[in-house]
């Protein structure tokens, strides 16, 4: 049969944004692939080089708005870096126990996205509903549910409200039971799992060779997190260890996100115990950066995020750069998808978390 | 590639600079788990093979290109999964003819990265496997990040 080309996209079910993957098939089987994104390009890097650095933290929220939290924290570190600033020790414990209430955030909104594309609305409803809760506690930490503008460079902007530390371990317990129920859904299901074993495997050298970060790379076997490879704030001080899978197909990819959940709920608890109680949240920074270059990187949900930003003695970043993990990881789907059926894809790709926000920026 | 062992940050800075005497300078910034250094254009593509190939260095994280008006700059930051290292390069090259070998080969990762930089400043990686314009439509005829690139109205 000829081969012939076929859009994805812009407008599919399967993309979960605005991005249009043209793919080569020769029957039902893809023969190539091609990712076409910047249908979501709004200048991010140039617009930033005309705003103040203060300026910058609500517009690194709106990278992604399902993890807007992490992309401000990575901006402040990057700036901080740039700046010598250190910042107190009771910030980065909160900062890191937001980073972690947001990746459980994430990766519910990933559950609740790939249900449907696999065929069970069921887990959609689930996800979203849990994913409310804990919307609800960055409402009380900081007064929005999706766009925080919480970070701080220096800081946080406020300490966490009375009862705080209550309403978070009762969530969490809620929670937990939930995802055993999440487990039952998915894991004893057939369908999915037909779906998603023995699906698009990749080894690890071919996957650290591409860039590929975060989950996805750890699904593959290798053990590499930001967390504990490059800690930064209080990382190398909680109780956890990293969570990964052998076999690189795209159930371990499920599973790794499924353990990373669990792990997140131990690293919240853990936290709370030993996050000190009192002291100051934040310090002032300097209105104007020094010449010079900082970078700071992190474990997003999706991999690993990096921030460069250069300074030229004012207050306005000369250069910013973003590492969006996703952007890195969209660059390889082509050898993800061949081979496969076109069935595969919204299975294939729903396991890398798209998100065109951080990617075309 | 050797692929477990471990060095630490002195034990790379000494083996690049006995492997590129001249081309490669370090910058005093010291910092745990971090090493900048710069480097000359030319140099550039066999140190990053020296640093795949004896030193472990096998993830490219970013490729940055930095527009300074009277030159053009690329910044590369290479990380070691064994020895937990990012490593900073800063290539200077010409703004009149910026033109640099592709890293690409080495590491697919710098792939869109590349592309990347050469959709927002110009900057052309020879031997890239497609060096075309990825973010903005294909028929713009100007890089906007570039400084001389006006913003706002007319």
């Amino acid at each position: 049969m000829a081969e012939m080309w076929i859009n994805m996209g812009p407008q599919h079910p399967m993309t979960h944004g605005l991005w249009n993957l043209r793919v080569k098939v020769d029957g039902e089987t893809i023969t190539d692939a091609e990712p076409v994104i910047g249908y979501l390009h709004r200048g991010w890097e140039k617009m930033v080089e005309n705003r103040k650095y203060p300026q910058i933290i609500p517009m690194a929220d709106r990278l992604c708005y399902g993890s807007s939290f992490t992309w401000s924290h990575v901006y402040c570190m990057a700036v901080e870096n740039l700046m010598g600033l250190e910042v107190p020790e009771r910030a980065k414990w909160i900062r890191a126990m937001s980073d972690e209430l947001q990746r459980i955030g994430n990766h519910l909104m990933w559950l609740a996205a790939i249900g449907p594309d696999l065929g069970n609305l069921t887990i959609f409803l689930y996800a979203i509903r849990e994913r409310e809760m804990f919307l609800d506690l960055f409402q009380s930490l900081c007064g929005a549910r999706m766009t925080y503008n919480y970070c701080r460079i220096g800081g946080v902007r406020n300490a966490a409200p009375p009862n705080w530390e209550r309403d978070v371990l009762r969530t969490l317990d809620y929670f937990e039971k939930r995802i055993d129920e999440y487990e039952d859904l998915v894991d004893r299901n057939k369908v999915f799992r037909m779906r998603m074993e023995g699906l698009a495997p990749m080894s690890g050298k071919d996957a650290i060779n591409l860039g590929i970060t975060g989950p996805v790379l750890r699904a593959s076997g290798v053990k590499y997190d930001v967390r504990h490879n490059d800690p930064y704030e209080i990382y190398d001080e909680v109780d956890w260890h990293m969570c990964t899978a052998d076999e690189g197909d795209t159930y371990a990819r499920y599973r790794v996100r499924m353990d990373e959940m669990r792990m997140s709920v131990q690293i919240v608890r853990d936290i709370l115990k030993k996050m000190p109680k009192d002291g100051p949240i934040r310090v002032k920074p300097p209105r104007n950066a020094p010449v010079g270059t900082g970078f700071a990187r992190m474990e997003d949900p999706r991999g690993e995020s990096l921030i460069y930003v250069v300074g030229k003695g004012d207050d306005e970043p000369y250069r910013l750069k973003v590492r969006s993990p996703l952007y890195v990881i969209l660059s390889a789907t082509p050898l993800l998808l061949r081979g496969h059926k076109v069935a595969d894809v919204p299975s294939i790709l729903g396991m890398i978390d798209v998100c065109m926000g951080e990617t075309d920026r | 590639m050797e692929d477990n062992v471990t060095y630490t940050v002195e034990q790379v800075k000494s083996r690049i600079s006995e492997a590129f005497p001249t081309a490669v300078k370090f910058e005093s910034k010291v910092k745990p788990r971090r090493l900048f250094m710069t480097a000359d254009k030319g140099s550039l593509l066999k140190l990053c093979m020296f640093m795949k190939d004896q030193l472990g260095f096998n993830q490219c994280s970013l490729v940055t290109g930095v527009d300074w008006c009277d030159r053009m700059q690329v910044v590369y930051h290479l990380t070691s999964y064994s020895s937990n290292i990012t490593a900073e390069i800063v290539v200077d090259i010409p703004r009149d003819n910026p033109e640099i070998d592709s890293i690409t080969p080495l590491w697919g990762g710098a792939n869109w990265h590349e592309r990347e930089a050469y959709d927002m400043f110009g900057i052309v990686f020879k031997d890239h496997p497609k060096m075309e314009r990825l973010l903005l439509p294909a028929d713009y005829t100007f890089f906007p990040l570039r400084k001389d690139c006006k913003t706002g109205g007319p």
